[in-house]
């Protein structure tokens, strides 16, 4: 059943919400991604960008399977079109669905980074394909040996990747790799993510920085209060504002520094809203009666936008 | 990293001797200080004894002299190994010590590791259950136990498992009129269990808390998330990173809570009988016995002295940020 078309990652109408205590012991369900689609495919470097407590790291985490246990998820989570149940994930995670996190402090302390990158399957055969993924990044055999806090910086982003793709996974998830690193260091790092798609990899890429992300997605995702605003093009952010779609991913643009560095007014609205009008009407500049009716995605000039007024 | 031990030795052991000194002063100025005669002790508040018989014993164990000088006269002879006299044992010091200390050590060394495994296992027990009912329990059980005085728990143990159900001794080491030949291993440990289970419960409640919080703080933090993103099983969560990273600090804690050990072993001694290190420094103290308790002052200064330099060493030597990174402390 698995066409060639079919997206590696889809994500169909999630929904994240917390239980939690509030004042008492009342309990509150607090709802923090809502109505949420993406779709990444073979070969595709999907960047996903929002500030922060947009959902995006939430999202890595629902489609692992490593939530808080207070987490509750609806809607569904397919990859290679089959239904991404909890077994599925224990089973595909570290193997078929990989994770490239943020920093060192993502590893064991007290674990030499060998013996760590080896752990999906635990074996002499998963020691010998870290091996082989080491030497792939340019890392000495010596770098196994190490213990985290002694990797240099340059070394640490390179085992980083390479925990994740020890066992070539089809589904590359990676939550904030870029940040604290210098211009040169960001952008080899993305020049690995270009490389692991380009071998055939399905990329996820979560970042703050539309700028770098530009420069090696080909779609990117605008994440806004746990929903998608809008998908295009990565073309589309590089030729401006007028090519976007939703209010919020233009202003987005406008707010960068190299742009007109113009701040969104009003602040992103927190969990617990009514679902189906538009998040972003407290803030748009282009909102009429009609915005507080049902706000769908919808596709537009070959992307995806969740506004009523976008042309 | 070599090239600092010399240094480092050197540290520890200047350190050392200046704790000593310090605890010495300060001990045999308390202990002088102290509104206890202990001429009176010696010779007894009933005593028939002349003035000058009395001066006469003054001068034969010293007390005459002015107090710079006495504290000179007992570190010159501690210089050579003489702890001096006990004035209520009558022995020497050094003896004195010595046999208490190999009752106290048992007790202390027994009390730690059962107080050490136990603690640790429920405080891992109890931070995988979290918010349950096993985990509030064991939570409960040991604040109860942290805020509940040594001595009067010592007393109810007693009270309970002696007095009400009869089944352990009053206290003592062993039996009271039994040939030193009769005395079977079984006397010893008999006497030696309450002394121990209170020592050990005390104990218990600082390492459990300590592990359960170190757990709870590791389950949450981004190595095991990632860790569980990498495919590990819960079992390789626990092999491979929770039970290390758990182990060290509290291993750690278990070595620098020698102060509390002994101060613990000296109620339990105390309320037990039980004839230790503890038990003596209370007969030393009621008798004003200066040389002893100063004895008993620098060799407990040591244990506890040991027991933090044993925590920083095994830091060292264990955890590899330490071990591979630079210096020790
Ligand atoms: N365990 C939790 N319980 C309750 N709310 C949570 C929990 N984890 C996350 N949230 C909320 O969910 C929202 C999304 O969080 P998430 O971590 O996905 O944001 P993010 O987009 O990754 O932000 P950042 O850019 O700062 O990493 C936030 O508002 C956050 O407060
Ligand atoms: S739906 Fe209305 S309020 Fe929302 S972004 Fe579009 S124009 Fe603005
Ligand atoms: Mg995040």
């Amino acid at each position: 059943m698995t066409s060639k078309d079919t997206p590696v990652l889809a994500v169909r109408e999630l929904q994240i919400s917390f239980s939690m205590y509030r004042k008492g012991l009342r309990k509150e369900s607090l709802r923090v991604i809502r109505s949420l689609s993406l779709d990444v495919r073979k070969g595709e470097i999907v960047a996903v960008v929002g500030s922060s407590g947009a959902g995006k790291s939430l999202l890595a985490h629902a489609v692992l399977g490593i939530l808080p246990s207070n987490a509750v998820t609806e809607g569904e989570i397919l990859y290679k079109g089959e239904t991404l149940t909890p077994a599925l994930q224990r089973k595909y995670r570290g193997t078929e669905i990989a994770l490239i996190p943020q920093s060192v402090d993502y590893l064991d302390p007290l674990m030499r980074v060998g013996k760590q990158a080896a752990c999906a399957g635990g074996g002499p055969e998963a020691q010998r394909a870290a091996r082989a993924a080491f030497a792939r990044y340019g890392l000495e055999p010596r770098v196994e040996r190490l213990f985290p806090f002694q990797l240099s910086g340059g070394m640490a982003r390179r085992v980083l990747i390479v925990t994740a793709v020890v066992a070539r996974p089809a589904l590359i998830i990676a939550d904030e790799p870029t940040p604290g690193l210098g211009a040169e260091a960001a952008t080899e790092t993305l020049r690995h993510f270009r490389q692991l798609a380009d071998g055939g990899a399905a990329v996820l890429l979560i970042t703050h920085d539309i700028d770098l992300a530009l420069h090696v997605a080909d779609r990117i995702a605008v994440f806004y209060a746990g929903t998608t605003a809008e998908i295009a093009p990565a073309e589309d952010f590089k030729r401006g504002r007028d090519a976007l779609r939703h209010p919020y991913s233009k202003a987005f643009l406008d707010a960068l520094p190299q742009n007109a560095f113009k701040p969104i007014a009003g602040a992103q609205p927190y969990a617990g809203r009514p679902p189906q009008a538009c998040l972003f009407a407290d803030r748009c500049p282009e909102r009429t009666n009609a915005c507080a009716g049902a706000v769908a995605m919808r596709a537009l000039r070959g992307g995806e936008v969740r506004c009523i007024h976008a042309t | 990293m070599h090239t600092a031990r010399p240094k480092y030795i050197a540290s520890i052991a200047g350190r050392m001797l200046l704790l000593l000194f310090l605890v010495s002063i300060l001990s045999f100025t308390l202990i002088v200080k102290a509104p206890i005669d202990p001429l009176l002790s010696y010779v007894g508040a009933e005593s028939t004894l002349s003035e000058e018989a009395k001066a006469e014993i003054a001068r034969h164990w010293g007390l005459d002299a002015p107090l710079p000088a006495r504290y000179a006269t007992w570190v010159k002879n501690l210089l050579h190994g003489d702890l001096g006299m006990s004035v209520t044992y009558k022995r020497p010091v050094r003896s004195v010590i010595g046999e208490r200390f190999s009752y106290s050590v048992v007790l202390m060394l027994l009390a730690w590791v059962f107080s050490g495994l136990l603690g640790y296992a429920a405080g891992i027990f109890a931070g995988f259950r979290r918010g349950g009912l096993a985990d509030r329990g064991i939570k409960l059980f040991c604040l109860v136990l942290q805020s509940a005085p040594t001595f009067w728990l010592g007393l109810l143990i007693l009270s309970f498992f002696s007095v009400k159900l009869g089944l352990f001794p009053f206290g003592m080491a062993v039996p009271a009129g039994k040939l030193v030949s009769e005395i079977t291993l079984g006397d010893r440990i008999h006497h030696l269990i309450l002394p121990l289970f209170t020592l050990t419960i005390v104990s218990i409640g600082k390492i459990t808390l300590f592990t359960r919080q170190k757990l709870i703080e590791i389950m949450n933090s981004d190595y095991i998330l990632f860790a569980r993103a990498r495919g590990e099983s819960d079992r390789q969560l626990v092999f491979r990173h929770i039970l290390r990273n758990t182990a060290l600090p509290a291993v750690t804690l278990q070595f620098s809570s020698f102060s509390e050990l002994f101060g613990g072993m000296a109620l339990a001694e105390t309320v037990f009988s039980y004839p230790g290190v503890g038990t003596a420094t209370t007969a030393a103290a009621l008798n004003g016995d200066a040389p002893l308790l100063l004895g008993i002052a620098l060799i407990s200064a040591l244990f506890v002295f040991s027991g933090n330099l044993i925590a920083n060493i095994l830091y060292g030597v264990v955890d590899p940020r330490l071990r591979e990174g630079g210096d020790y402390v």
